[in-house]
């Protein structure tokens, strides 16, 4: 019985002093990622490539995915404003909710899920099949040489596919409700004109978007260099970037929507 | 894959994101629409300005003519002060009133300018002689209860 409790509460230290080890790697990784970043701009064709594969391969999934939201917008946003006779509104809400909230969230979790994981993957591995200690023997850094592009790649394409996924979506919500139900179109983008601030709304949707192409390249950087160099390990790191990334992007829209629309 | 149609494609994706932006700018949050020319300010005293909040179109004959700088409270003659910016193409004369509208039903709320027939001109820091608060809805359906109490008690 004794022994249980004790082996109880050894279980809870090891996982407490595992997570504070993790901790305390990642923010020495990241550090290091900061510091090396100066290979990823003087040799930019390296984050070039990045921003293809992260960015341009991201493009039909954000597309698509941002027309099918606006249009859906666009019917459940007209089903309920009609109620109250103001369907003209329905640019508004469209506009408002795909610029404040679900182009940056929405981009954030299909590029968390669709870059995010590629990125751990292919970190991981190059890590399982001894690339990187390969290029350390070579004495290239991949710290600098691997790492850094992918991270500033991410981070500069995740704001422009929010962008895109917020016009899409404005598109979507037209195309239902100007073409198909025939709200009017004037009203439509005049109302929307009204209500949509450039600096409170779509200022602050670049912000949101930038805040989660970091975290999400951050943790997909680091989940794949942190990888255990198995086939096994490489998996489940791919799993947690998934996980993790999502996690911190819906607590990072919370804390960042407290801080930007509270009592507005 | 070779490095020039890595950079078109690159180019490619940055220029329509930055697109996507100015289209959000442009057309969503309507940045250009704001730009009056050479504006100037007015001021208005209100006793009741109701939802009017800063931002809120300066209408006349409903044509956006400027927009509301900043609205405060005045403590020592217990009034709103609200500071229009108003476009420097368009002068007012001075008998003008400033009334403050709701377009629709639950729409926003706006200042509308009903011009007088003055020869002299508004300048800029001047303030509207006469000015039409807000309507409040409760004190409007208190007054015609009353209204119609008194009617009644005429007919006894």
């Amino acid at each position: 019985m004794f022994e249980t409790i004790l082996a109880f509460f050894r279980a809870i230290g090891h996982q407490v002093t595992a997570a504070i080890c993790r901790l305390g790697r990642a923010v020495r990784f990241f550090l290091s990622v900061f510091w090396l970043s100066g290979t990823a701009f003087r040799r930019f064709h390296l984050t070039i490539r990045e921003i293809y594969f992260s960015g341009v391969l991201s493009l039909i999934i954000i597309l698509v995915s941002g027309l099918f939201v606006g249009m859906v917008l666009g019917l459940q946003g007209y089903e309920t404003l009609q109620r109250y006779g103001s369907s003209e509104a329905l640019g508004v809400l469209v506009s408002l909710s795909l610029v404040r909230e679900l182009g940056p969230v929405v981009a954030g979790l299909l590029f968390a899920s669709r870059a995010g994981s590629a990125i751990t993957a292919e970190i991981g591995l190059m890590k399982a099949t001894e690339q990187l200690s390969a290029m350390e023997m070579m004495a290239v850094n991949p710290i600098a040489r691997v790492v850094a592009p992918r991270f500033w790649g991410g981070v500069i394409s995740m704001p422009l596919l929010a962008a895109l996924f917020s016009a899409m979506g404005v598109f979507g919500g037209w195309l239902v409700g100007v073409v198909m139900i025939g709200v009017d179109d004037g009203s439509f983008w005049s109302q929307m004109q009204a209500a949509v601030d450039f600096r409170l709304d779509i200022i602050n949707g670049v912000i949101k978007s930038f805040v989660f192409g970091v975290l999400v390249s951050m943790i997909a950087v680091f989940e794949g260099y942190d990888s255990e160099p198995t086939a096994e390990g490489v998996s489940s790191a791919t799993t947690r970037t998934v996980v993790t990334s999502a996690l911190a992007i819906l607590f990072a829209d919370f804390i960042l929507t407290a801080l930007m629309f509270r009592g507005q | 894959m070779k490095r020039t149609t890595l950079d078109l494609w690159v180019g490619f994706f940055v220029a329509i994101g930055f697109a996507a932006l100015v289209f959000l700018a442009l057309k969503v949050g309507n940045l250009s629409g704001n730009n009056f020319v050479d504006p100037y300010t007015l001021k208005a005293k209100f006793d009741n300005i109701g939802g009017l909040k800063v931002r809120g179109a300066v209408k006349s004959s409903g044509v956006v003519v400027g927009r509301v700088a900043d609205i405060h409270f005045d403590p020592k003659t217990y009034e709103a002060v609200v500071t229009l910016t108003v476009d420097g193409r368009y002068s007012f004369p001075k008998d003008t009133i400033a009334a403050i509208y709701t377009s629709g039903l639950l729409g926003e709320q706006y200042i509308g300018l009903d011009v007088g027939g003055d020869e002299k001109m508004l300048k800029s820091g001047d303030a509207f002689f006469k000015t039409q608060s807000a309507v409040v809805l409760e004190k409007m359906i208190g007054q015609f209860l009353f209204g119609k109490a008194a009617e009644g008690q005429e007919k006894k």
